[in-house]
């Protein structure tokens, strides 16, 4: 049953929808949490308008991160691009260690607050974990493979696209989603800078001391990275039915 | 045919292959066997140019090899390798299907080539072109590793230790059931092996290696009779040597046929007309007699093979 692999990034897509457009219905609860407070709902700006805002920064640096990663993973494992290996793993791991909220705050100063430097910011940062994976998949495959391949006369470019990066997929994709579940709670942090996002009620929250509008929107970052999460999830478990890893579930 | 002429290859200061010319002959299985380090990989990989040579002359029924296109080439030569290097995201048949695939055939005459090889190599089509490499046992991988090296119909076959990696008893089958592909298909077969036995069992020529230049290249009936210097004197052991040379000969060969074989029957087993000679001798040993009964397929006797007549022929 194939279906059946999507079913639970679906029911996760159908709760943040419920919870974005519904988030008013919870009224009462968070008045019961906050009784002195007038405004218990975040009403500056639309909930669903904030959630597509910031899926669209997430998936626009996620993107342009992954694609420029993965090409510069393969650059950096050909004969040509060989030289470049070690620097390239070495800026991929050390990157990883530069906290999101840094990397937010060097690049205001560059580009300037609002939606642009967040972008950057979330690309840059999203890079790392995808190139890190490229390059560690890329070096898991098998010399004995690699070799053959080559001996029964395959072409570096049929060697790339039908043996390599099929191998690598399953670890790239690890990256990818590292990458992008790490994005989608560093572009609330964007909200500091300008940008419009999730983030918004968050910091609307803080500064009036408002614990409702914090937990409104942690909570829909918190499903929209469920969501995200179990939908690649399915993608990989998809990948293994396929190549007859593991039983169809 | 393959002919190396002069051919020399060098990593670094260290020279692997050094000087080194041989002629296979079509229909050859030509064995290079040595200790690891002796150059016969790189030997090998040099015939499919997965590696260049630095001096020298390759020449593949009479053409240099680096006048071809190195894809065009690999593709019209096998291989196969310790390991098998299957395709693990691929199943079995589409591994198989590769360089019919990559020369372009059609997808009816690719499924066709891949169920005569499963065919041809023990395993039933229905049961094993839709599993993946990794449900498969070390033994099942090599003989699809073998396939794949067959299936674009290539007249060589280079193979670089393909059973090393397997328990003595599949090595075992495996190395019977090429002997019968051979017979029937006649490829010019180059194998690399470390295993003087294996080489002494599969090839119709054997090449000794040492640091870089051939000892020795004869047959290996030659090359237990008349070994060349003390290196492949070694090599083969001096003490089993007898045993390894009544190996390579049959029954068949000394068969007195002539003589009576009723007094002959009872606890001692009888032989076949195909078991080796020294199969004969241990038979001997184990059981006391100085002369066994051989029988045909159907359990009849044939002869009578003697221990005076196997002392006589002296090995």
């Amino acid at each position: 049953m194939m279906w059946r692999a999507w079913l639970r990034p679906l029911t996760w897509l159908a709760v943040l929808l419920l919870a974005t457009v519904g988030m008013s219905w919870l009224a009462p609860l968070f008045h019961w949490l906050q009784p002195d407070t007038r405004t218990v709902v975040y009403n500056r700006q639309d909930f669903l308008y904030l959630l597509w805002l910031h899926v669209e920064l997430v998936f626009a640096s996620g993107l342009a991160a992954a694609l420029t990663a993965m090409i510069a993973g393969i650059l950096v494992t050909r004969p040509g691009g060989r030289d470049f290996l070690p620097l390239a793993s070495q800026i991929a791991s050390i990157g990883q260690t530069f906290p999101p909220v840094a990397v937010l705050a060097l690049s205001v100063p560059a580009l300037g607050f609002g939606a642009a430097p967040t972008l950057v910011a979330l690309g840059l940062y999203g890079l790392l974990p995808v190139l890190r994976n490229t390059l560690v998949g890329l070096d898991g495959i098998s010399p004995t493979v690699l070799e053959a391949a080559k001996g029964m006369g395959m072409s570096p470019w049929q060697i790339l696209f039908r043996i390599e990066l099929p191998l690598a997929s399953r670890v790239i994709l690890a990256g990818v989603r590292t990458s992008v579940t790490i994005n989608i709670a560093t572009a609330a942090i964007g909200s500091t800078i300008g940008a419009r996002t999730l983030g918004d009620p968050i910091i609307a929250g803080l500064i009036n001391g408002n614990t409702a509008f914090v937990l409104q929107g942690a909570i829909l970052i918190g499903l929209l990275a469920l969501t995200t999460d179990s939908l690649f999830e399915a993608i990989q478990r998809r990948l293994d039915v396929r190549r007859g890893q593991s039983s169809v579930v | 045919m393959i002919e190396l002429q002069g051919v020399t290859k060098r990593f670094g200061d260290r020279v692997a292959v050094d000087n080194l010319s041989l002629t296979v002959e079509s229909g050859e299985v030509c064995v290079l066997v040595g200790s690891s380090g002796c150059g016969k990989s790189t030997t090998l990989r040099m015939i499919n140019r997965l590696l260049p040579h630095d001096a020298g002359r390759i020449l593949i029924d009479g053409r240099q090899i680096a006048s071809f296109d190195p894809q065009t080439l690999r593709r019209g030569i096998g291989y196969a390798i310790q390991g098998t290097g299957l395709f693990p995201h691929w199943t079995v048949a589409r591994n198989i299907g590769l360089v019919p695939r990559l020369l372009g055939w059609s997808p009816a005459d690719i499924e066709a080539r891949v169920t005569e090889l499963l065919n041809l190599l023990g395993l039933p089509p229905e049961t094993f072109a839709g599993k993946f490499p990794h449900a498969l046992s070390g033994g099942q991988a090599q003989r699809v590793g073998v396939a794949r090296a067959l299936a674009g119909n290539p007249n060589i076959l280079l193979m670089d230790e393909p059973f090393g990696a397997l328990d003595a008893i599949t090595r075992e089958n495996l190395q019977q059931e090429m002997l019968r592909i051979q017979a029937q298909l006649h490829k010019t077969i180059v194998f690399v092996t470390h295993d003087i036995d294996e080489a002494l069992r599969l090839a119709s020529r054997i090449v000794v290696m040492h640091e870089g230049r051939v000892m020795q290249y004869d047959s290996p009936d030659v090359l237990l009779r008349r070994p060349a210097n003390a290196f492949v004197e070694n090599l083969i052991g001096s003490q089993d040597r007898g045993l390894k040379a009544a190996a390579l000969r049959q029954v068949s060969e000394l068969l007195d046929r002539e003589a009576p074989t009723d007094d002959l029957s009872g606890e001692a087993p009888a032989l076949l007309m195909e078991d080796t000679l020294r199969q004969a001798l241990s038979l001997m040993f184990r059981h006391h007699r100085e002369s066994l009964r051989v029988v045909d397929g159907n359990g009849d006797s044939v002869g009578v093979i003697r221990l005076s007549r196997l002392m006589a022929e002296g090995f």
